[in-house]
């Protein structure tokens, strides 16, 4: 098993250096000539010359992205142009957020999809089953912006019962940062329950005809230890790897959600930067991306070892 | 006044479809007495899984109507609450089924599985239960017990694992026992082991068996009182002496009749047809005194000359994927086959013998060895100069289900190898796809319509018409009868027959089943772990087998034939044996001893010295 597990470990290493050199070759590709945009108005061939030279731009392409790898593995990942704070304070203010809010929403979908997913498929074709499809699909097609706003509408407008935007750190108030969060986890989470409950269903509904449910039966087991103990373990397989695949979305995918709540997350951050061409946030928000996606499937690869017996013998 | 442990009457289960119930088990009835062994056999679709199923009250409850009644110690299971049927299954009626390899929880402990039912019957205490389970496993001699309970499914065989479904089963010291085809899916030496074991453990617990089977071989071997189905009809129950000695009804007869008995070809030298019998009439059509098969001649050169044939594949661990070991699939084997000869390659799962003929049509490349097919070594040559020969060379798959495409066509089907080769101008491929159809028994109106819409037998008679489309001289027919119903098994191998008579074909007949075997071949060739142990004529190997295992392959073979049940002496617990190797392994020279003309013995080790 150990070597399995440090044989994924090992695959991604070259994941990782595609990322950075696509990460890097965008900033190449972007239209424009930084040198330029620095230089100013008279645009003096000396200056320009400095220029070239200060920031390595002569240097052979290899060269200049072996100088930035160097830099961002050691944690410089430039300064902001809009705000003159470097770009990885900036990331370190604004990912724990998101992580709070995908970890809760993640919560909130595993808590809703699963169950459903679960009763759906030990119901299958009655109007139980039916209503959860129906929920399901209607989960799947409200798209998040409407549900926000109208969540804002009622819950905080109409009752007043919790704060409509905003947020606050959880170090400061506790109970207040579990407020702000509970509505934009709701709207997220209810997104993606839709997706767990489907999954949920068919992979439950495959291993409910399974030889070994028949065989629990056969023992004379209640149908709870039935599904619970035989079948939803083995079902939980393919949905632990989808959860994490959905965790990893939710880290980049968050951006309306955050702008409704006007939570300062990594979604606005994107945004902003992306708007006011603030191309050194850019790039390290989509390096930290596809870093945390990368890590996400490699721990859903671990946890499929851990869960599967068969792959614990594994060389 | 009845005496029966279970007594089923006017049993009657319909599945709910689209358009209404199906019925597809009527009116049933039959007894099971106290301590006796009472078998159902019957085809495919005959009902009789689903019977055994509506018993234990494990067919799904919104799909499946059960009506009749089901006495069982006094009550009536179809009445019974839900809660009380927990209470029985398990406990008192308790069940096997056909795939030892899905019925086991992957991700539970055989340990905890056993466990499960003894703390769910019995109330037992985890520790007391686990304690209960080794003694169990023991009881199904499952070597070194205690030390299995910690291991999940995947590290037991086939075989093993259906002891660890017994001990289950058993656990409660049940009443009954329902086992639906324990054995289908096991090797015969295998199956051997498991139906003694379940006749010992029936014996000292005086539990009644119900059994469930297609084979008429298994069923001679252990049933007290024979049941036979027929498209959810019971067609005749009585004695099993009875029902083989004199069978009443057509299709029982018609069964009968083809159900390959070994030994039946004492005397004979060629391939011989299997009786078909007539299923409404019970009237022979097909006789089985017609001998239509040649011996070949000895004078013309072989069609096919293996060389030294070996394949091995490799096992690779560690983080940097480095071969650790080798598995020696196929290791120095040789032999010929002439024009109109049947060699057969028989031995049991993992001997080598799918991989041979696997190499044979270049499906997986051979590791060393030469196979020359007319006197050329198609070995060496690339993939577009062995292109031409692959119309010499046809196979015919064993699962008739999966060997065709689901989207084509059995018209295109038959046609593309034609079209692939361009054997035939394009024009004269439709009638020529038609004639083929004719000549494996099939409506050539039948061209247009899809796979689907086929039976199995039907299915495999398309495969076989797909393979003779290009005039092939060699057929790898790899298990091409293993997955029929026994009926249609001797129908196609009958086809089979006839074709090699008009067309001159060979075959190598990869089978695991020394009876069909010893009906179709004129030689046979006995494989185990990779090598050759014995090959010789057909008559010879069956007569006068030599090496031990081909001697254990023999005695496994279930005899349909109850009176000489008790012939046959009980085989020692052993599994088959892997041919895994280290890397540096480098097989002995192993010398083939000629007993007779053309029948060539290996030369065995210590290992076989003690049966």
């Amino acid at each position: 098993m150990l070597g399995l597990l440090a044989r994924r470990c090992l695959v991604v290493l070259p994941t990782l250096i595609i990322v950075s050199i696509l990460v890097f070759g965008m900033q190449k590709l972007l239209p424009g000539d930084p040198i330029l945009a620095l230089a100013g108005e008279d645009r003096d061939p000396q200056t320009m010359a400095y220029l070239q030279e200060k920031y390595r731009l002569n240097d052979p392409i290899p060269v200049q992205y072996a100088v930035w790898l160097k830099q961002i593995v050691t944690g410089d990942f430039g300064v902001s142009v809009r705000t003159d704070v470097p770009v990885a304070d900036l990331i370190f203010q604004k990912l724990p957020v998101t992580i709070q809010l995908a970890a809760f929403a993640m919560v909130v979908a595993l808590l809703i999809g699963v169950p459903a997913g679960i009763i759906s498929a030990v119901h299958k074709g009655t109007v139980t089953d039916y209503s959860i499809n129906v929920a399901a699909l209607s989960g799947l097609s409200i798209p998040n912006f409407w549900l926000g706003i109208l969540m804002i509408l009622v819950v905080s407008v109409q009752w007043q019962l919790l704060p409509s935007s905003g947020y606050t750190s959880p170090l400061e108030d506790l109970g207040q940062n579990i407020r702000t969060m509970i509505m934009p986890a709701l709207v997220l989470g209810t997104g993606l329950a839709g997706v767990l409950m489907r999954h949920t269903r068919s992979a439950m509904l495959g291993v409910l005809r399974s030889d070994y449910v028949r065989t629990a039966r056969a023992k004379g087991l209640n149908e709870r230890t039935v599904i619970i103990r035989h079948a939803l373990r083995n079902a939980l397989v393919p949905i632990i790897t989808l959860s994490t695949l959905l965790f990893g979305e939710l880290l980049a995918g968050a951006v309306l959600t955050e702008q409704i709540f006007t939570i300062p997350g990594f979604g606005k951050l994107i945004v902003d930067a992306v708007f006011t061409r603030d191309y050194a946030v850019v790039q390290g928000v989509v390096l930290c991306t596809a870093v945390g996606f990368i890590l996400m499937n490699l721990l859903a690869d671990i946890l499929y070892i851990l869960v599967n017996p068969r792959l614990r013998d594994a060389t | 006044m009845t005496t029966a442990l279970l007594s089923v009457e006017n049993l009657r289960v319909s599945f709910k479809g689209s358009d209404g119930c199906a019925p597809v088990v009527h009116d049933v009835s039959f007894d099971i007495e106290a301590g006796k062994t009472v078998a159902i056999v019957g085809e495919s679709g005959s009902g009789k899984s689903v019977t055994s199923l509506a018993i234990m009250r494990l067919l799904q409850s919104g799909s499946a109507k059960i009506e009749g009644t089901i006495r069982f110690a006094g009550q009536d299971l179809t009445t019974l609450s839900d809660a009380g049927m927990r209470r029985i299954r398990g406990n008192e009626i308790s069940m096997i089924f056909q795939e030892p390899m899905t019925s086991l929880n992957p991700s539970m402990t055989i340990g905890r599985q056993l466990a499960e039912v003894l703390i769910t019957h019995h109330g037992m205490s985890q520790r007391q239960a686990e304690a209960e389970a080794v003694r169990l496993m023991d009881r199904v001699r499952i070597p070194s017990a205690a030390a299995r309970l910690k291991d999940y499914p995947h590290r037991l065989s086939g075989g093993m694992r259906q002891r660890v479904m017994i001990a289950m089963a058993l656990s409660c010291k049940p009443k009954l026992l329902i086992a639906d085809e324990p054995t289908t899916a096991l090797d015969v030496t295998i199956q051997a082991q498991i139906l003694d074991l379940i006749r010992d453990l029936q014996r000292e617990e005086g539990m009644s068996v119900l059994f469930i089977t297609h084979d008429m071989g298994v069923v001679a071997e252990i049933a007290d009182r024979t049941i036979v189905m027929l498209h959810g009809r019971i067609v005749e129950n009585g004695a099993t002496e009875q029902i083989f000695g004199a069978p009443q009804h057509p299709y029982t007869r018609a069964l009968l009749a083809a159900v390959p008995r070994l030994g039946s070809m004492a005397g004979v030298s060629v391939p011989k047809k299997f009786e078909e019998i007539d299923r409404a009439t019970g009237i022979a059509i097909v006789k089985s005194e017609e001998v239509t098969a040649k011996q070949p001649d000895p004078q013309t050169p072989p069609v096919l000359e293996v060389r030294n044939l070996s394949k091995y594949f490799d096992i690779r661990s560690g983080v940097l994927r480095k071969v650790s070991g080798r598995v020696h699939a196929v290791e120095n084997v040789s032999f010929d086959i002439r024009e109109g000869e049947t060699l057969a390659l028989v031995g049991e799962s993992g001997c080598g013998k799918s991989t041979t003929g696997r190499a044979i049509v270049r499906l997986t490349d051979p590791s060393g060895g030469e196979i020359r097919l007319n006197g050329e070594d198609i070995v060496k040559l690339d993939e577009n100069s062995f292109r031409s020969h692959r119309q010499r060379l046809q196979l015919i798959f064993q699962d008739p289900f999966a060997s065709l495409n689901p989207s084509m066509r059995v018209g295109e089907c038959i046609a593309e190898p034609m079209l692939a080769h361009d054997t035939i101008p394009r024009a004269s491929v439709r009638a020529r796809v038609a004639e083929l159809l004719q000549q494996v028994g099939l409506d050539p109106a039948t061209r247009d319509r899809f796979p689907h819409e086929f039976s199995g037998g039907q299915r495999q008679r398309i495969s076989i018409a797909r393979a003779i489309s290009l005039g092939p001289k060699l057929i790898v027919a790899d298990e091409a009868v293993s997955a029929l119903d026994v009926s249609i098994k001797a129908q196609v191998i009958n086809l089979m027959l006839d074709l090699q008579r008009d067309m001159g074909l060979a075959f190598l007949f990869i089978s695991h089943d020394m009876a069909v075997v010893e009906r179709v071949s004129h030689r046979v060739a006995v494989m185990y772990l990779g090598e050759i142990v014995e090959i010789g004529n057909r008559a010879d190997i069956f007569g006068n087998p030599q090496h031990p295992y081909t001697k254990r392959l023999l005695s496994a073979v279930p005899v349909p034939d109850p009176a000489r049940r008790t012939s046959r002496p009980e085989l020692k617990v052993s599994e088959l044996k892997s041919p895994v190797r280290p890397v540096d392994y480098v097989a002995p020279h192993r010398v083939l001893q000629e007993v007779s003309q053309g029948h060539h013995v290996q030369e065995w080790g210590a290992e076989w010295s003690n049966g």
